[in-house]
């Protein structure tokens, strides 16, 4: 095998306009609508009915599933509904809508767990509703819990936050730097793993010298600077960079050793050891080119897009694409009526020049995919594949491999949604796995009859 | 603020892109290649402009006539007709007779590129099969090299041409080798102040406009350096002089702006050093071996044809997958 030091990645303007605006919290709105999934894996069912008073962290949706994270009240209120709604991703859930009271009283529920083993620190996670706040929203309590722990050696705590605009981890490492080194502490002691990397991206120097400071009599946690690519944020890039370890598709990080912390959720992890609120807020940075005064605000979690949005002072002009994340790899919002979950790190909105897409021209065959892909992957030749539903190609070119950062459609000189192509693309390998993996049962159990 | 009326954009991410497209592409290879122009110009006169104006002009008219005609959206804003044109132009004599010039715009542009589905899908070099079509069709006026002053001095001295009415026209470089006769000196091969294709006499032109391409990240010096490579080690090991054969004949033109063409070249590293390895072999062996005294475009030519070939063959190995291929 060839050894690489670096994956490749892309080059994007940082437009990290909103680095130096302190988060600052959000007033209570007038309704939260908290939706029962906010996290990969079963959905929570309603603990609460309509007409109950709620309070600030008390549990309002649970579910005994394995893979779930549990919700809380953002808010101390009444509950006037309990309604199905559709989702950013079209599925459909149930929000409970909270009319909040204003006086933001704290439950009873709230105290420090007393933690003094791994699976009372286990328990407290799941119970802190802590999900994989860099976006991909997968229960923490699942994550910090793999089948083979004893394999898993490094902890990475994760503050490359790599996508153009967003700076909410940013401001949030400096200002809670001790708790997040508390909160990395504790997680390597709990869990028995041996090392911490805090890996920050060299765009944040301010960042990396306050957790380089702070961790200097800290044997067991080291500072990591990442290099200025796209997407060094990426678990299985975050992961090569630091460790040297190659995650492959369909590859849990334990598989190589390692777990991957976002700083947000080492820090509410900690808050919540300390204090016993569960994650009720979100921070987050909101930005674009229509914002009239771009900041990174802390919102209690059914807080709907367009009361943020008002919050920093609405738009300037008519917003014709409205993002959840970051530009590369965010999901464009149909509109402003969706809230704010417990995944979200942005809202960006945008003008209609901004939105608009190119049109498509020819691939030229440049080469600028491949040599961009992370992955080590070939684009140009899975989108053309999938142009033509070849299932073949797409899957001796490791089409599942992609994970989708968007480094291949972002360097094409022809415009082409390459990322776009090959995510539908992985969805009809998957599927026709699926049935051949259904086709050999069948045979199998027709044999022994 | 509501916004329940207003239609928001949904696509799929990444919302952003890379400022530098296609045309963006295309302009700076025009821009790369004016320096050679320049030479052109220098040392045959405004007839090489004309020339070049010529093929840049039908390539153009061809391109936007026959997606008019095929009825498919219009591509001439994306400038590749031009680049071809340019390309084209550079490697014929300059007093080549217009119509014919316009005859390989024809070949290029129309048949080459719009024939199977216009750029991206044209599978050999356009202005490469332009070339060889004229090349073969009227192999008298492909071959009639107007004389600059040095070659005209030259050939005088070494009684190849008398100075009487026989004189206007020269022979190239490589011709003369071929004869075995005197040879101008490397610094004037280098500098272009020879006998030979238009665009494809001044290396240091040539060199210029590819420094400015891989500066500008346009092309990677991967194929020109693997191509002129293997034309100077060849040269070495077959006893000529490597500095010669580099500047002689299309091989700056062909390594730095032919054989590095998106479309007919490999995607991968490796298959972009087996591909110059190959072009620059291929001609070595037809200058040296076949009757033929030029063998850039031929070689090319073959080059191209394989990459679809040297494509499959030097698939990017995921990362982390060792050899063999673990998927369990």
């Amino acid at each position: 095998m060839i050894s690489v030091k670096h994956l490749k990645g892309i080059h994007v303007d940082h437009h990290k306009n909103t680095a130096g605006s302190a988060i600052v919290p959000m007033p209570v709105p007038d309704k939260v609508y908290i939706p029962m999934v906010q996290h990969i894996g079963a959905p929570n069912q309603p603990t609460v009915s309509v007409g109950d008073h709620v309070k600030v962290g008390q549990l309002i949706g649970d579910n005994e599933a394995p893979v779930c994270a549990p919700v809380h009240a953002s808010v101390s209120g009444d509950v006037v509904a309990i309604e199905k709604f559709m989702t950013q991703m079209g599925r459909v859930d149930t929000n409970i809508v909270i009319q909040t009271d204003g006086k933001q009283e704290i439950a009873e529920t709230v105290v420090p767990p007393t933690v003094t083993t791994k699976q009372e620190f286990l328990k407290a996670v799941r119970a802190s509703g802590l999900v994989g706040l860099g976006g991909a929203a997968f229960p923490t309590h699942i994550k910090y819990n793999p089948r083979n722990p004893e394999d898993v050696d490094t902890l990475i705590i994760n503050g490359a936050e790599c996508e153009p605009y967003i700076t909410v981890d940013h401001m949030t490492m400096l200002a809670h730097a001790k708790e997040i080194v508390e909160g990395t502490y504790n997680t390597l002691k709990f869990l028995s793993i041996q090392k911490g990397i805090i890996a920050i991206e060299g765009n944040k120097p301010d960042a990396i010298a306050l957790f380089k400071d702070l961790t200097k009599d800290i044997p067991e946690i080291e500072v990591f600077e990442l290099r200025l690519v796209y997407p060094q944020g990426a678990e299985r890039v975050i992961i090569f960079e630091t460790t040297g370890r190659h995650l492959i598709a369909g590859k849990l990080p334990a598989d190589v050793g390692v777990i991957v912390s976002n700083v947000n959720s080492i820090l509410k992890l900690q808050q919540y050891l300390d204090t016993g609120m569960p994650l009720v807020t979100k921070s987050l940075t909101v930005d674009g080119n229509l914002i009239a005064q771009p900041k990174n605000v802390e919102v209690p979690i059914g807080t709907k897009i367009r009361e943020v949005i008002d919050f920093c002072g609405g738009t300037t002009g008519t917003p014709k694409k409205i993002l959840f994340g970051g530009p590369m790899m965010g999901r464009a919002m149909p509109d402003t009526d969706l809230a704010i979950l417990k995944g979200n790190n942005a809202i960006l909105v945008f003008d209609e020049a901004f939105g608009t897409m190119n049109p498509e021209t020819a691939c030229i065959n440049c080469g600028r995919c491949v040599r961009g892909c992370p992955m080590n992957l070939m684009p140009t030749v899975l989108a053309k594949a999938w142009d033509r539903k070849d299932l073949e190609t797409l899957k001796e070119y490791d089409a599942l491999s992609c994970m989708e950062c968007g480094c291949c459609s972002y360097s094409c000189p022809a415009r082409i949604q390459l990322s776009y192509k090959i995510k539908l693309a992985k969805g009809m390998v998957t599927d026709d796995l699926k049935a051949q993996a259904a086709k050999a049962k069948a045979q199998a159990e027709g044999g022994k009859n | 603020m509501n916004l329940k009326d207003n239609h928001l954009i949904v696509s799929s991410a990444p919302h952003i892109v890379n400022p530098v497209d296609t045309s963006n592409i295309m302009k700076n290879v025009v821009i790369a290649l004016m320096p050679a122009l320049a030479v052109a110009i220098y040392v045959f006169g405004m007839q090489a402009l004309l020339l070049t104006v010529t093929c840049v002009a039908s390539c153009v008219i061809f391109e936007g006539l026959s997606r008019k005609i095929l009825n498919r959206p219009q591509t001439i804003g994306d400038f590749s007709a031009v680049v071809t044109g340019v390309i084209l132009s550079y490697n014929l004599p300059a007093g080549l007779p217009l119509w014919m010039a316009v005859i390989g715009s024809f070949v290029a542009i129309v048949v080459v590129k719009q024939l199977f589905g216009g750029l991206g899908q044209n599978f050999v070099n356009p202005a490469i099969v332009g070339r060889i079509v004229l090349f073969t069709s009227f192999a008298t006026p492909m071959t009639t090299w107007p004389l600059t002053e040095r070659m005209s001095s030259v050939l005088q001295n070494t009684g190849v041409v008398n100075t009487g009415v026989d004189a206007i026209t020269g022979a190239t470089p490589l011709a003369l080798f071929s004869n075995a006769k005197d040879v101008p000196s490397n610094m004037e091969m280098f500098l272009g102040t020879i006998n030979g294709s238009m665009g494809e006499i001044s290396a240091a032109a040539l060199l210029l406009g590819g420094l400015y391409l891989v500066f500008k990240k346009i092309i990677e010096p991967t194929i020109p350096a693997a191509f002129i490579g293997t034309v100077a080690v060849m040269a070495l090991m077959m006893g000529f002089d490597p500095i010669f054969h580099i500047c002689a004949g299309g091989v700056m033109l062909g390594a730095i702006f032919m054989a590095t063409d998106y479309v007919t070249s490999p995607l991968t590293t490796k298959g972009k050093i087996i591909f110059g390895i190959g072009c620059g072999f291929l001609t070595m062996i037809i200058r040296i071996f076949a009757s033929y005294p030029e063998g850039v475009s031929f070689a090319l030519l073959l080059m191209n044809i394989l990459v679809p070939h040297i494509d499959k063959w030097t698939k990017v190995k995921l990362n982390g997958v060792p050899k063999g291929g673990d998927k369990s």
